[in-house]
């Protein structure tokens, strides 16, 4: 039964647990001339390619005040260039059987189209162009303006889990921009202009800013020639800005938040703690992370579910979360959705009670075990999909990892033991770093 | 082993490329049937079953009983209760999803080549053997019921189910798949005792299997899994014509967006022209940004995020939807918008320019789609599922490459209709009268 995952989605969307990254597939690698890094990971099964390029910045690289404004230029990119009309690029990626998209994050912003291996030329050449020579108007603007604003009414508006959440990263981040949700604030959006995305797109659209990931049917010496003839011959931007974002302060005061909306069908706990990340070469403490959040929240047999779903009827959900990939300190969060008749305090109270018995009983060891096949079997599986892997890698290199920590990791993880877990428990568990939030029904505001 | 029949292989050989993809139909030594793409690079196997009827089964007094019963498989079977069975698959790293559609049952599996074996019994106790435990019952019930509460609170799950309602009215495809709070909280052991006898069951189950495991190997697999299910499941529904009539009906409720789903009577998946629709529709309202909708409704005034229609042949009824969602001030004009064009295409149909486009764009993108083990068996399992045979493959680009513009027209001028296309509007629309 894992039916409540769905409408959490949003919730534990940055957590990727069970994340092995590296696996048999060939991986290639390779850099530019100009600064520009390459990844071709090999998978001849079918004639496809997906061929992305992920730019080092994404929301948390903004200038303040102007939220939004990274992904907002991630639509724009959609536009026109020298040499595309408006709407042209996805068109002609259609008329050669291809889908494309982009995403924006905190650490990256990301385009990808998947098409026929054949194809890759065009789509390198295509991709290149809007690298630099974007070209924009006030037309362009107002239009896509309302479309960003109409996507964040859809995805946070609409949902008080989302609005809820946004609150929550505001209270977790003292001056870290991932308090900033990636989307923008909405008044900060409805200002946003021409100059505000060509600011950004000057200072961080360049290939020494930018990681090419060819996945698929693809020979590494043919991209190597393909990425020479497009993306090599663009100068890097000798400008682009070392990134060192504002860093958190020492946290000393436990936060707590209660956010009310009449369209609460279903209260909820969550707590966050601030947490620490993979760093390249030492990626140990963020491996023993992952491995508590399996143990803690991972689904049928993990703790919080069985104390609180199965040996008591305290729960319909629990679950833990934790992101490890991440350019500064990330979170580690738990969630406790009360079944019917228990009160928020009272699931607050035994999500508490548990961890506190968990932190003196410790680890089982035979569900560790499972855990860690089950992130070998991973391996085996995630080779069945070339998307997800190249998204891992691009995931981790826009977040400071090497190509070198991402093929580890997967050893990091299984060299974990249960002491490194109990230490990194110790360590994050401390509600002064914390948010614990209420999402609760606003009975007056029913209709 | 032994009397393991192979009866045909079929090579895709419209795409050159992909000639290495041989669909294999395998019957198992006890007469069960599936499609196989054999592919031995990764060590693992993505099983899909499909059993036909789903939570439409559901009797008058048991709505959500299908629901309840497949979200209960993975809930003890067998001599383990829940807690060992998911002990046991976690120790097997075996994937197993169950879920509940309309019209299906859905099975996916993707198990290890290491320890097959003891992942399909697991497996097969769970589809041949749930215990359905009253521990493991109220648990599920408990999680289903917080669901259902969310629908309710959320605009597309209220839009949706006033569509269904007004389209199928007491059909069962006119209620939640997953019942009501008060018909989940009144259903019994016996009700899913009786929904599992009824949906699974060997008349109505499609197999298909791909990745790193021989036919020989799958014959003796789907006996171990299927063989004990019983022969013959419940009745299927009787089919129900769509009762749309047009117009704009709002269900108030206080968000900032409006969430508008829309619809009409659609196109049967085995009428001739299912496939002229189903192109037609790609060029009016495929959510790609080439769409007629997506230009017309996002590029051009910035009304929405996104807008899209689709086709929906079901087993007992064929319907035609969209969804979009825009703020309640800008909504009454997406619909607009959206009738507009309804009404251009049906007069007009498309032009030259769009339906060359369109047919490089679906010949190019449909062997894309064939690129996983997990991906393969999928779209393989749906081919059953709509009775087509494994050389469709092959054939299927050359019925897009065949289509006429006057094809596109004819089918655009039969199906749709503007008048019957029926908005359904959840949240404070401004500009929209409710009639009644």
């Amino acid at each position: 039964m894992k039916r409540l995952a769905v409408w959490l989605s949003v919730l534990v969307s940055l957590a990727s647990p069970l994340a092995a990254e590296g696996s048999d597939a060939q991986v290639t690698t390779f850099s530019l001339d100009n600064g520009m890094d390459v990844v071709v990971i090999e998978d001849h099964r079918a004639p496809v390619v997906v061929h992305m390029v992920w730019y080092r910045s994404g929301s948390a690289d903004e200038t303040r005040g102007v939220s939004g404004v990274a992904h907002f230029l991630e639509h724009l990119l959609f536009k026109g260039t020298d040499t595309l009309a408006p709407g042209e690029f996805s068109a002609r990626v259609a008329e050669n059987g291809g889908n494309d998209n982009a995403f924006t994050s905190y650490d990256y912003t990301a385009y990808f189209q998947r098409v026929a291996a054949d194809r890759l030329p065009l789509m390198m050449e295509m991709e290149s162009d809007r690298m630099v020579n974007l070209r924009l108007d006030e037309d362009d603007i107002l239009t896509e303006r309302n479309v960003i604003i109409e996507e964040r009414n859809q995805r946070i508006e609409n949902d008080p889990g989302s609005l809820f959440r946004e609150q929550r990263m505001a209270s977790l981040y003292l001056n870290s921009p991932y308090g900033t949700p990636i989307i923008g604030w909405r008044h900060e959006m409805e200002n946003l202009g021409l100059q505000d995305a060509l600011a950004y797109y000057r200072e961080f659209y360049a290939p020494n800013n930018a990681i090419l990931i060819v996945a698929g049917d693809a020979d590494p010496e043919e991209v190597r020639a393909l990425a020479e003839a497009t993306y090599g011959t663009l100068p890097a931007n000798p400008e682009l800005p070392v990134r060192a974002r504002p860093q958190e302060p020492p946290q000393t005061a436990e936060r707590r938040l209660v956010y009310r909306d009449a369209r609460v069908a279903q209260p909820y706990v969550v707590r966050t703690y601030l947490a620490p990340e993979r760093d390249a070469g030492a990626q140990e403490k963020a491996a023993a992370l992952v491995l508590l959040a399996e143990l803690l929240g991972g689904g049928q047999t993990a703790v919080l579910n069985r104390a609180l779903q199965f040996d008591s009827q305290t729960a319909v959900y629990t679950s833990a979360f934790y992101s490890p990939t991440s350019l500064d300190d990330t979170s580690f969060g738990l969630v406790v959705v009360p079944a019917e008749g228990v009160s928020l305090q009272q699931a607050e109270e035994a999500l508490d009670r548990t961890l506190a018995e968990f932190m003196i009983d410790g680890i089982d060891p035979a569900q560790l075990d499972r855990i860690k096949f089950q992130m070998r079997a991973q391996e085996v599986y995630e080779r069945d999909d070339v998307q997800s892997l190249a998204q891992r890698y691009g995931r981790a290199l826009t977040a400071g990892l090497t190509v070198d920590d991402i093929q580890a990791w997967p050893d990091v993880l299984q060299a974990v033991t249960p002491e490194d877990i109990m230490a990194a428990a110790r360590e994050v568990f401390d509600r002064k770093q914390s948010v614990t939030g209420w999402l609760m029904k606003d009975e007056e505001m029913t209709q | 082993m032994r009397v393991l029949v192979i009866v045909a292989v079929w090579v895709l050989t419209a795409i050159p490329a992909l000639a290495e993809v041989k669909i294999q139909e395998v019957t198992s030594p006890g007469g069960i049937k599936a499609w196989l793409v054999e592919e031995h690079s990764i060590p693992f196997t993505a099983l899909e079953l499909r059993f036909r009827g789903g939570t439409s089964l559901d009797a008058a007094d048991t709505r959500g009983a299908t629901s309840l019963m497949v979200a209960l498989l993975e809930e003890g079977a067998g001599d383990k209760d829940a807690r060992a069975f998911t002990e046991a698959s976690e120790a097997l790293a075996a994937k197993f999803r169950f879920r509940p559609y309309d019209d299906a049952v859905s099975v996916s599996a993707r198990m290890l080549t290491e320890n097959r074996d003891q992942a399909v019994a697991l497996l097969r106790d769970s589809l041949v053997a749930p215990r359905f435990d009253a521990d493991a019952i109220e648990r599920v019930r408990g999680q289903v019921i917080s669901s259902i509460r969310s629908d309710l609170k959320d605009p597309d799950a209220i839009a949706m189910a006033r569509l269904d309602a007004l389209a199928f009215g007491d059909h069962p495809y006119g209620h939640p798949t997953d019942g009501t709070e008060d018909s989940v909280a009144a259903l019994t052991r016996d009700d899913l005792l009786s929904a599992h006898r009824g949906a699974l069951a060997r008349d109505r189950v499609y197999v298909s299997a791909a990745g790193d495991i021989t036919a020989e190997e799958l014959g003796a697999l789907l006996d171990t899994l299927l063989g004990d299910l019983p022969e013959t499941g419940a009745p299927m529904p009787e089919d129900v014509p769509v009762a749309l009539t047009g117009g704009v009906d709002v269900v108030p409720f206080d968000t900032p967006q409006s969430v508008a789903v829309f619809a009409q009577e659609g196109i049967a998946r085995d009428d001739p022209d299912f496939f002229a629709a189903y192109v037609m529709n790609t060029i009016l309202g495929n959510g790609g940004f080439e769409s007629r909708l997506m230009d017309e409704v996002r590029e051009k005034r910035g009304l929405t995020y996104g807008v899209y229609s689709y086709l929906v042949p079901k087993d007992h009824a064929a319907l035609y939807l969209g969804r979009v969602a825009s703020a309640n001030e800008t909504v009454a004009e997406a619909i607009k918008v959206i009738r507009d064009e309804w009404e251009k295409m049906a007069r007009d149909g498309a032009t030259e320019a769009e339906l060359t486009r369109v047919k490089t764009y679906l010949t190019g993108a449909y062997p894309l789609r064939l690129d996983g083990n997990a991906s393969i068996a999928d779209i393989l399992v749906g081919m059953q599922m709509d009775g087509l045979s494994p050389d469709y493959v092959n054939t299927r680009n050359a019925k897009v490459e065949a289509l006429t513009l006057d094809d596109i027209k004819r089918v655009a001028a039969r199906l749709l209709d503007p008048d019957t296309l029926t908005f359904v509007v959840v949240g404070r629309p401004v500009g929209l009268e409710t009639p009644g």
